[in-house]
């Protein structure tokens, strides 16, 4: 699936997007697949009570189940307007 | 229901002028502007916007028609700008038609709210000092529990 981040988490990454292979079930897992890749992956989502998450561009929390899921996005809350 | 997102300016005049010239019956037109505000401690250079493009489209189509599931909008339009920014330079803007006012003030301020807090767009700030990124405030997200409010079916508390 692809996974972008957008904004600080982007910055912190270092990449706006990539292509992930994952049996990860939920948000969470993903998050947690991801974290136990390299320290800036661990950085970004040291705390996820930071950042928010949408699956295939719906908004969701990170309990959501990613099962068919095409795109799954984090970034920090926005600040529209 | 007119949505754009954006990287090049817009002419306000000419915006509102012809959101208003293709209105029948409606009593009332509310616009609202957000423009770019310089600092309080060092001079602002630039304001870079960035966004989720797709997914932004989709959550501005979504909170427009929310606004226009409670509020008896003849139209409603949305115009958000991203990229690279200078100080007083237009942001945004929404524009709602109604038969009458109220409903044209309430649901301008709901697509505000809304889109401060629920569409995809993140802001830098650009000084002389280096760059950050703005802070999404509690208050922002407090403005939107008061619409989630059951007694706030129709109407927001204070207005009716």
């Amino acid at each position: 699936m692809d996974v972008l981040y957008f904004a600080w988490v982007r910055e912190r990454i270092g990449l706006p997007r990539e292509t992930v292979e994952t049996r990860a079930e939920t948000v969470r897992d993903l998050v947690d697949e991801l974290r136990r890749r390299e320290g800036r992956y661990d950085l970004a989502f040291s705390d996820t009570r930071a950042l928010r998450v949408a699956v295939d561009q719906e908004l969701c929390d990170f309990d959501a189940p990613l099962a068919g899921a095409r795109e799954v996005a984090f970034f920090p809350p926005m600040t529209g307007g | 229901m007119d949505i754009r997102v954006q990287e090049s300016a817009f002419d306000l005049g000419a915006e509102t002028n012809a959101f208003a010239a293709r209105q029948r019956g409606m009593g009332a037109i509310v616009t609202f502007t957000g423009v770019v505000r310089d600092l309080d401690d060092a001079p602002l250079r630039h304001m870079q916007i960035e966004h989720y493009p797709g997914m932004t489209e989709r959550a501005l189509r979504k909170i427009a028609e929310d606004a226009a599931e409670r509020w008896p909008l003849g139209d409603a339009l949305i115009i958000h700008r991203h990229g690279r920014l200078a100080p007083d330079d237009l942001i945004m803007m929404v524009a709602t038609a109604a038969r009458h006012r109220r409903d044209a003030f309430e649901a301008a301020m709901f697509l505000m709210d809304y889109l401060k807090s629920r569409a995809p767009f993140w802001k830098k700030e650009e000084t002389a000092h280096g760059a950050a990124w703005v802070a999404a405030q509690q208050v922002d997200e407090d403005a939107l529990e008061v619409w989630e409010m059951p007694s706030a079916s129709r109407t927001r508390s204070g207005f009716s």
